[in-house]
């Protein structure tokens, strides 16, 4: 038993796995402070290629000072390459143009929204169809707050708390339903959400929608679209960081549970009304969250951006991304901002009798679709884990790894 | 001292009364066996106590206390762990996580401290692990322990489900059918732990079985069951000469009316 | 608490029975007068016309889901290639309205056992979301598909049929054609379904691969062979509601898309799952519908449906007709 003590089981609860994690931190820090020392300092006018040349000089140092092996010789791989994928982020905007950075802004905010419904679909097991209405709450939260002379330090922890209230209103009567009956309650309270949205002329503009000006925090304004990126990794990052700790920790599991089997669950310990009433408040939370700082990037709300059709796109977003795990909600963000970006560049190099097919672009979000839950269910989460896991076990992979037995239809009725 | 005590349960649905007007007392320590034919009401009565089911009447108490009217989800923290006949585990996760959810009951920090995982929650994580560690040894499920649930064999899973159950640390412990679909090695390994459970672990045993083998082996006393009512009641010789019980199991001369 | 909540399903069920039925009665009282009466049937005919589109697009969903556990949400395409096979049929080729409407159903079947064959078969025994996520994409792909096709394209196109003439005069109840034509079609084809499910063995078949897919493959069932056909039927019943509605709405790409979200929670409110249910929720919906658009301010019309949806959901999950399992452990 000794040596299950000594190798610590503890790392089992790291966010990396055997270890790094301190030293990563301390790495990024140490960038992110030199990022704004050079950006304020420097004497010359720094292009590209000077900021390329810096992040790939700190990434090999980095990477020297996290491969350093821990006391059991044990090296952090993981940590590494967050930390290379940190560096990178980090000095996005300084490399890129805005337009690229603005929809990798977006692909942000629809990972935070993303982030919570995998919690509730892929870890709960709680359909939602209506999680457009939670965006919305936190967006016209943001809006209306900011327009009373709020700062975002009042406004996003409203947007989140009266997102999370409705997640609860939403969440109750959801106790006694599920499957299909679920789906379609939780469309009907967010269609209900919007009507009431558009109708409320008073406070919300009704369908004339809703305008924002630059968001700021204690005087600080992020007017620049390299501000608003930060802003949103930042609250990404944490949003993920919160979707981990609760992944690996007890509620986590008894979510889990909760999809699994409910009967055991319960007799395990697990209140199933709390528990499920959580997990709607949590995931609404986090779509709130996304929802305000959607609104701040789009200078302009109305209900007509909130409607089924978003949803869609966030299901969509979670299960091409994977349902198995939080970075799926980054894999999915990616796709459903980046495929609409390819379908309408290759057009123009498609001949004009193709290309300026009205609808082509929906045609093929579905087709890609049924591609994806045809060929790769896991979605793109599980083909990355497959790819991984070919380098890692290298020359030895064998295809029918991830292979799961042929399944037959069973009821789900009986669940 | 009588741990568990069943008064007078009653449960009916519509019109077929699948437990009617049972009665019995566990004593602390013993291992108690209820045996009957299919249909008897036997898992009902676990679904009973467990608090799945609303009895029509009588009263479940628990170490003196009433629970009868204990919300299902409070059962595990009284002490009262159970298995399931059809093994209820969660299929997606591994046997370590299904292991480490039954220590849910003893959980002592909340939803919001997991959301911040600071180090009281880590060393909550750890102490769990520790408790299922001992539970993986005292079942040998070591080699399994990152596995699917999807992926095991039957009778891997009905050890898993037993680990599961007494990672809860209960004070008692209901086994639906412990033995059915285990081959006789399985059954005997499963007769030598429950054997183990009572003696070293001190968990008292409530058990229903058909394997009348494993009933003789490890049981203290046993009770009988047919068409939801008790026929007979003491040591397992004495029940299995009882002439009810005779007639509950192999039929009598006369034809039954159809 | 379910005690609670069953009490009040029976009191509101009560009261919208009793509120549905007082026009009448007030008429005969001499509170209300024959105008009132008959703006009030206006309503309830247009309302159960619509609600026999609601109630046939939902009979589809609910075959399909007895039979394969699948949530159809390309349902309302396949009304919509039925409507617009039928517009090719009858107006394009010209076969005249009866061989025509009886061509786009037949085509409608032979769509929807190759969607099956194409789209479904590859993803069944994944778990029921991801088949949800299939037809769903299918539904992008065949609207985006429709418009690409010339001669059909993103226009809107009126359907000539044998009703669109002169109205009907009960009294003085004003009934256009199109509307008796509904009616009277969906019982007749809610009988012939009826009918065949009674006196057949794909009533049996089909509810026991739904249960469990390879215990019906071992007692003999041809199980794909089963889903393939009830893709068809459920297609032909589409093709055959596209046809009832497009002198109504005309066919356009989108007029699956409305309907389809009128129909689930017509299904629901039946309780997913039986058939008979489907049709009484679509009626419902239809025509609870059509007196909220008149009675009740604007606005109200668009959000009845999911107010009735939310209010059954709430108190009866289930749904009206729908069975309460409960796993046995």
């Amino acid at each position: 038993m000794r040596f299950l003590f000594k190798t610590g089981y503890a790392q089992d609860t790291r966010l990396f796995p055997f270890g790094g994690t301190g030293r990563f931190w301390a790495g990024l820090a140490l960038y992110a402070a030199i990022l704004v020392a050079l950006a304020h300092y420097a004497p010359v006018a720094l292009n590209a290629t000077h900021w390329l040349a810096v992040a790939i000089v700190y990434a090999v140092v980095f990477g020297a000072v996290l491969l350093r092996q821990n006391a059991d010789g044990e090296g952090g791989h993981a940590a590494f390459w967050y930390g290379l994928l940190g560096v990178g982020a980090l000095s996005a905007p300084f490399v890129l143009d805005l337009y690229f950075l603005s929809q990798i802004t977006f692909v942000y905010v629809y990972a935070i929204a993303g982030v919570g419904l995998i919690l509730l679909l892929g870890m709960c097991g709680q359909i939602s169809l209506g999680h457009a209405a939670f965006m919305a709450c936190g967006a016209y939260t943001a809006g209306l707050l900011q327009a009373q002379g709020f700062d975002l330090l009042v406004t996003l922890p409203a947007a989140i708390l009266l997102s999370a209230a409705l997640g609860v209103v939403i969440g109750l009567p959801a106790l006694r339903m599920t499957g299909i009956y679920l789906a379609f309650a939780t469309y009907a309270f967010a269609f209900i959400v919007e009507e009431v949205l558009a109708r409320w002329d008073g406070l919300t503009g009704g369908n004339m929608g809703f305008v924002l000006s630059d968001p700021s925090i204690l005087g600080y304004t992020f007017d620049s679209e390299q501000k608003m990126y930060y802003l949103a990794m930042a609250l990404f990052v944490l949003t993920l960081l919160a979707g981990l700790n609760i992944r690996r920790s007890s509620t986590g599991r008894a979510f889990m549970a909760i999809r699994d089997s409910e009967t055991a669950a319960e007799a395990m310990g697990v209140n199933l009304a709390v528990y499920k009433t959580t997990a709607f408040a949590i995931s609404a939370g986090m779509a709130g969250l996304a929802g305000a700082v959607y609104a701040h990037l789009l200078f302009f709300i109305s209900p007509e951006g909130f409607t089924i059709f978003l949803s869609i796109n966030l299901l969509v977003l979670a299960v091409i991304g994977g349902l198995a795990s939080m970075h799926g909600a980054v894999f999915g963000a990616a796709f459903i901002v980046v495929l609409p970006q390819l379908i309408s560049l290759t057009k123009d190099s498609l001949p004009p009798v193709v290309g300026q097919l009205p609808g082509l672009e929906s045609g093929i979000f579905g087709l890609v679709i049924i591609l994806f839950v045809i060929f790769e269910p896991m979605g793109i989460h599980g083909r990355w884990m497959k790819i991984k896991t070919y380098f890692q076990l290298f020359p030895l992979y064998k295809r029918g790894t991830f292979k799961r037995q042929k399944s037959y239809m069973v009821s789900e009725k009986n669940r | 001292m009588t741990l568990l005590d069943v008064e007078n349960l009653a449960v009916h649905f519509g019109g077929i009364k699948a437990v009617d007007g049972v009665g019995f007392g566990v004593d602390k320590g013993e291992i108690f066996t209820i045996i009957g034919p299919n249909g008897a009401g036997k898992s009902t009565i676990f679904n009973l106590i467990s608090r799945i089911y609303e009895p029509t009447s009588g009263r479940i108490r628990f170490e003196g206390k009433d629970i009868t009217a204990v919300p299902a989800h409070r059962v595990a923290g009284l002490g009262i762990a159970r298995t399931f006949q059809n093994i209820e585990l969660f299929d997606m996760a591994t046997v370590l996580d299904n292991m480490m959810l039954g220590r849910h009951a003893h959980r002592r920090t909340g939803m919001l401290a997991h959301l911040f995982f600071g180090p009281r929650t880590r060393a909550e994580e750890l102490a769990h692990r520790r408790k299922v560690e001992e539970v993986i040894d005292f079942l040998d499920l070591q080699h399994y322990r990152d596995q699917m649930i999807a992926n095991l064999p039957y009778g891997v899973r009905k050890v898993v489900e037993l680990g599961r159950a007494l990672c809860t640390e209960p004070k008692i412990l209901l086994l639906d059918e412990p033995s059915s679909g285990l081959n006789v090695e399985e059954t005997e390994d499963m007769s030598f732990w429950i054997s183990d459970i009572k003696n070293i672990l001190g968990i008292t045993v409530v058990m229903v079985e058909h394997d009348m083998n494993l009933v003789n082996e490890v049981s203290d006393r046993v009770l009988a069951l047919n068409y939801g009512r008790v026929i007979a009641a003491g040591t397992p010789a004495e029940v299995q000469a009882h002439p009810e019980v005779i007639r509950a199991y192999l039929g009598t001369d006369e034809t039954e009316a159809a | 608490m379910d005690r609670v909540l069953g009490r009040i399903w029976w009191l509101l069920a009560a009261s919208a029975v009793i509120a549905f039925f007082s026009p009448p009665v007030l008429w005969l009282f001499g509170v209300m007068d024959g105008a009132g009466l008959t703006l009030y049937l206006q309503q309830v005919v247009s309302g159960t016309a619509n609600g026999c589109v609601y109630a046939l697009v939902a009979l589809g969903i609910v075959l399909i889901y007895k039979a394969t556990e699948t949530i159809n949400f390309a349902q309302g395409e396949l009304m919509m290639v039925g409507a617009f096979l039928a517009f090719t049929f009858i107006t394009m080729y010209g076969f005249g309205f009866w061989i025509g409407a009886a061509l786009a159903v037949a085509g409608g079947v032979l769509f929807g056992m190759a969607t099956d064959r194409a789209i479904i078969r590859p993803v069944v025994g994944q778990p029921v979301f991801a088949i949800v996520m299939v037809t769903l994409g299918f539904g992008f792909v065949v609207r985006a598909v429709v418009s690409m096709i010339p001669g059909w394209g993103t226009d809107t196109y009126a359907l000539a049929t044998p009703f669109s003439g002169a109205d009907l005069r009960l009294g003085a109840l004003v009934v256009s054609q199109d509307y008796a034509a509904i009616i009277v079609s969906t019982l007749v084809l809610v009988a012939f379904l009826f009918v065949f499910f009674r006196y057949t063995r794909l009533g049996v078949a089909m509810e026991a691969s739904s249960e469990n897919q390879l215990a019906a493959y071992y007692m003999g069932i041809p199980v794909k062979r089963v889903y393939t056909l009830i893709w068809g039927l459920s297609a032909g019943v589409a093709a055959f509601a596209g046809l009832l509605l497009a002198p109504v709405t005309f066919i356009h790409t989108q007029m699956g898309f409305g309907v389809v979200f009128k129909a689930f929670p017509a299904a629901i409110l039946g309780g997913f799952g039986s058939i008979p249910g489907a049709i009484v929720g679509g009626l419902i919906i239809g025509i609870v519908e059509a007196l909220a658009g008149f009675y009740l301010p604007e606005g109200f019309k668009d959000v009845a449906a999911y107010v009735v949806l939310l209010v059954v959901l709430l108190l009866k999950p289930e749904g009206i007709f729908g069975r309460v399992v409960v796993k046995k452990v």
